[in-house]
């Protein structure tokens, strides 16, 4: 009885993880490239970024506070924030169309996108 | 003590260590997707109410931990991260039980994969951002390790403890 539980926890841990491993790397594989990193703040885009020119632009939200967005080497990242977690500032940078970067405090969110969200500067 | 003392007792023991896996948690950011989604480390009195007892000492322990937790070192988006959390896994796990295929440890799989994926889900609703769906495979790889960790320290607890709690 034990011996027939622990082959069933073993096929469902070697499937599980081999259907997310496949899965995953589909999505990386199929997810083009971004080409812009777009800027949401409380559910309204504000600007929008091109991923192949470095810059470092601070993002106000309500209540004066600040995200610092830094893009380069095409790559988008929270250099640094005010939020009272800086989650935002520990994520990973985000290259691929899809890949978000969200603080929850700011209500922000910095979305990787194929196309530019808005024309917009800030 | 009589029964129902020893009940609850054991149930607000199993609550307290809930809540100090819950904080324990806060303090290890997982370092991908959505700030405010938590490992499950709370999924371990879980299993082991469960699978030593039923989900009716299970089910409610973990209610009270997500709730007292949220009020404790949480904020609104949290308690929504946990409870979905929480209530999906407590769910698969108890269907994952009634089906008598899997030990302690595959239950707990399962319990850790769908916390995460009910972690998602309310994350997508909260935000009304799609794309977070593209964190769902690195998430379940996580919630696969976190579940089977959490499971094997379960079943060691299972086998080594005695609640004495009559069962019905
Ligand atoms: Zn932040």
């Amino acid at each position: 009885m034990d011996k027939i539980k622990l082959r069933n926890d073993i096929i469902l841990l070697a499937v599980i993880l081999a259907a997310a491993f496949a899965v995953w790397g589909v999505i990386r594989l199929a997810m083009p490239a971004g080409r812009y990193a777009v800027v949401e703040l409380d559910g309204k885009t504000i600007a929008s970024y091109p991923l192949d020119t470095d810059i470092r632009v601070e993002i106000p939200s309500e209540g004066g506070h600040i995200n610092v967005l830094v893009i380069r080497d095409g790559k988008a990242s929270v250099e640094s924030a005010d939020c009272p977690d800086k989650l935002c500032v520990r994520q990973r940078p985000v290259s691929k169309a899809g890949q978000t970067i969200i603080c929850l405090p700011h209500k922000l969110i910095i979305r990787i996108d194929g196309e530019s969200g808005v024309d917009a500067e800030l | 003590m009589n029964k129902s003392a020893k009940t609850i007792t054991l149930l607000g023991v199993c609550t307290a260590a809930a809540m100090v896996l819950s904080y324990v948690e806060t303090l290890i950011p997982v370092p991908f997707a959505v700030p405010g989604i938590k490992l499950g480390l709370a999924n371990l009195v879980a299993i082991y109410l469960l699978m030593k007892l039923d989900w009716r000492y299970a089910a409610p322990v973990s209610l009270v931990r997500v709730l007292l937790t949220a009020l404790l070192f949480g904020n609104a988006a949290s308690l929504a991260y946990s409870a979905s959390g929480a209530v999906l896994s407590m769910l698969v796990m108890i269907g994952a039980k009634r089906t008598k295929a899997f030990s302690a440890v595959g239950v707990s799989v399962l319990g850790g994969v769908f916390h995460n994926v009910g972690q998602i889900l309310m994350a997508i609703l909260l935000t009304g951002t799609a794309q977070i769906a593209y964190w769902l495979p690195p998430l379940i790889i996580s919630g696969v390790v976190t579940g089977a960790a959490i499971g094997a320290v379960g079943a060691v607890l299972i086998a080594k403890t005695d609640p004495r709690i009559d069962q019905k």
